[in-house]
């Protein structure tokens, strides 16, 4: 799995990486086609736009009939992404993606941008904070939250060679690169960054490199070991990694960008409790059931407690720590 | 595949049978939805058996197809039959409609059914998956036709108009709609449930070209069909055509009646129909 490698300051959006990702992919690969609905410039498909005029489909600001359309052009072969802000991807057209993409088990790959509290400015309108549970409920999809540009181009790579409809939840700020070229993402696969033995933080997305960042100090300041572990694959979930990790540290935090209801955190406390008897600590750090609101998205994150310092707190918390 | 010239009287006979296979196939699963299946039958048959729909029963996946999405699913007895009858699985096989383990769903399922395109049923996708057919046949540079067929009462879906407009955005003239306009839906009349009319007037406003016609009338539909080829060539638009037809079409005491929408027959009441249906041939 992915060496963990420390943070670089260059810092690049997962969004960024999905547009160019796409126009190296597309070089190789006649079918693939883009859909987006009026936002190609925010969700980065301009670049294959511009490259790929033919095979690129502007649908205008009208989400439902690009979801159902992209289920056509599969079901003929075509290998549609479909871009738009991920509050209107899976949101207003959540039926659309039900019915017409998995239902039909259309490959198509929803590529939805702007996700989460870190839209920032914009506020909770477009704050979606539901659009993996959305997802998940879904029979057949596979749901990925790429935790940097790296795995945003390895999962690229996956989701295009799989053969079903898939959710990739792509951000707008711009995040610490994690991985290397020898990172290796696997749909159904999480991936341990780092090991340990006092707690496990597990995380998806922007959380991923907070909870590296946390872990460190935790690490520096407090002398605990913390085990980080990268979950990515959303569903399928891998519970075997997950369960490993708990029995070891017996002590788990799960930090999303997302609604404590019905996120990745729900997903581990369920394969947990299917598959652990033992006692463990269980935490979930996401956004405690509120909508979002306009700021800067680091003040957000702040705000709302998804950093790597409340991480730091939270662990410290459940290990007992007396200073 | 199938592409003879039309002989009407085939596909009368065959419009026939899939409205008295429909009706068997609903009493038996005692649900399903009789209207609308009867009300579409002549379009289906003139489509399957009147030369125009390119299709071949050995293969389901044949690269030189027409495309046929069926955007009103719950018309799945007329569709199930249509392809029995076109050879891509045994009339008997659809006995099992609606049956626990049966492929042949309430609503049509693309990964189930040979033959099927599209798994519909929640009203409103099917033009845009046909829209999606028709914009990869013309990436493909292939001379693939795509049809669609639309309820009247589902254009109340805001998603149609999304499709209507991009359709014509994107010239697809390849696609040919056809409109099931029966003018009665679930609840009553379309027209006092949520007006359509003026509809040809809205659909020329989204820049298709169009026609109404009687969409029982086999020479009038096929005719049509014709003139949607020609016309879109020459004009680069996609077409509509508005079938003006009768819900419950072939059996007297189904015609024109909203309690038919998805009411299974009775015993009598299929004996009936069949003796009503086998009097007309």
């Amino acid at each position: 799995m992915g060496a963990a490698i420390e943070p670089s300051t260059e810092k690049i959006a997962t969004r960024v990486a999905y547009g160019k990702s796409l126009v190296e992919l597309a070089k190789s690969n006649q079918d693939i086609v883009v859909l987006d609905a009026d936002l190609s410039s925010s969700t980065q498909t301009k670049f294959f736009a511009k490259e790929f005029p033919e095979r690129f489909f502007n649908m205008g600001i009208a989400e439902a009939n690009m979801v159902s359309t992209a289920a056509g052009l599969a079901k003929a072969g075509k290998i549609p992404f479909v871009s738009s802000f991920a509050m209107f991807a899976t949101g207003r057209a959540w039926e659309q993606v039900r019915n017409s993409v998995a239902h039909n088990h259309a490959n198509v790959k929803i590529c939805a941008t702007h996700a989460g509290l870190t839209v920032g400015e914009d506020g909770a309108s477009h704050q979606i904070i539901e659009d993996i549970a959305l997802m998940k409920s879904i029979p057949g999809m596979v749901v990925i939250v790429p935790a940097d540009a790296k795995e945003t181009e390895k999962v690229m790579q996956v989701v295009t060679a799989y053969n079903g409809p898939v959710y990739v939840r792509l951000g707008r700020s711009a995040l610490p690169v994690l991985f290397d070229d020898k990172y290796n993402f696997q749909i159904g696969k999480a991936n341990v960054i780092e090991k340990g033995e006092d707690l496990s933080i597990m995380a998806c997305g922007i959380m991923v490199s907070a909870a590296v960042e946390a872990a460190k100090i935790l690490k520096e300041k407090h002398n605990k070991s913390i085990e980080v572990i990268n979950i990515a694959s959303i569903k399928p979930l891998d519970t075997e990694t997950i369960v490993n990790s708990a029995l070891k540290t017996r002590n788990i935090i799960v930090a999303e960008e997302h609604n404590i209801w019905g996120g990745l955190g729900d997903s581990v406390a369920s394969a947990l409790l299917e598959n652990c008897s033992e006692k463990l600590k269980f935490k979930r750090l996401g956004i405690n059931d509120s909508f979002g609101q306009s700021g800067k998205a680091e003040d957000l994150l702040v705000h709302y407690g998804l950093t790597a310092e409340n991480l730091v707190k939270l662990s410290l918390e459940m290990l007992d720590y007396q200073s | 595949m199938s592409s003879n010239f039309p002989d009407l009287v085939q596909v009368k006979e065959k419009a026939l049978e899939i409205r008295a296979n429909s009706l068997k196939m609903i009493h038996a699963a005692k649900s399903g939805h009789p209207g609308g299946s009867l009300s579409i039958a002549d379009i289906l048959s003139v489509l399957y058996f009147g030369g125009h729909l390119k299709h071949n029963p050995l293969n389901s996946h044949d690269p030189n197809r027409d495309i046929l999405v069926i955007s009103k699913g719950h018309a799945s007895p007329a569709v199930y039959s249509v392809l029995a009858l076109a050879g891509f699985y045994p009339i008997a096989d659809t006995m099992s409609f609606r049956q626990l383990g049966s492929k042949f769903q309430g609503h049509i399922d693309s990964l189930k059914v040979p033959g099927v395109e599209m798994s519909t049923g929640s009203l409103g996708h099917g033009l845009s998956n046909a829209f999606g057919f028709a914009l990869a046949a013309k990436l493909d540079k292939s001379q693939r036709k795509v049809f669609a067929i639309l309820s009247d009462g589902e254009l109340q879906e805001g998603q149609c108009w999304e499709a209507f407009m991009a359709c014509a955005h994107y010239k697809t003239n390849n696609l040919v709609a056809i409109i099931d306009r029966n003018r009665i839906q679930l609840d009553g009349g379309t027209e006092t449930t949520m007006a359509l009319d003026p509809l040809e007037d809205k659909l020329s406003a989204f820049n298709w070209e169009t026609k109404t016609i009687n969409g029982h009338d086999l020479e009038e539909l096929d005719n049509a069909l014709k003139e949607a080829y020609r016309v879109s060539e020459e004009t680069n638009k996609p077409f509509a055509i508005v079938a003006n037809t009768i819900k419950g079409k072939g059996v007297s005491f189904m015609e024109d009646a909203v309690a038919w929408h998805g009411v299974a027959p009775s015993d009598t009441d299929l004996e009936k129909a069949l003796v009503e249906l086998a009097g007309t041939k």
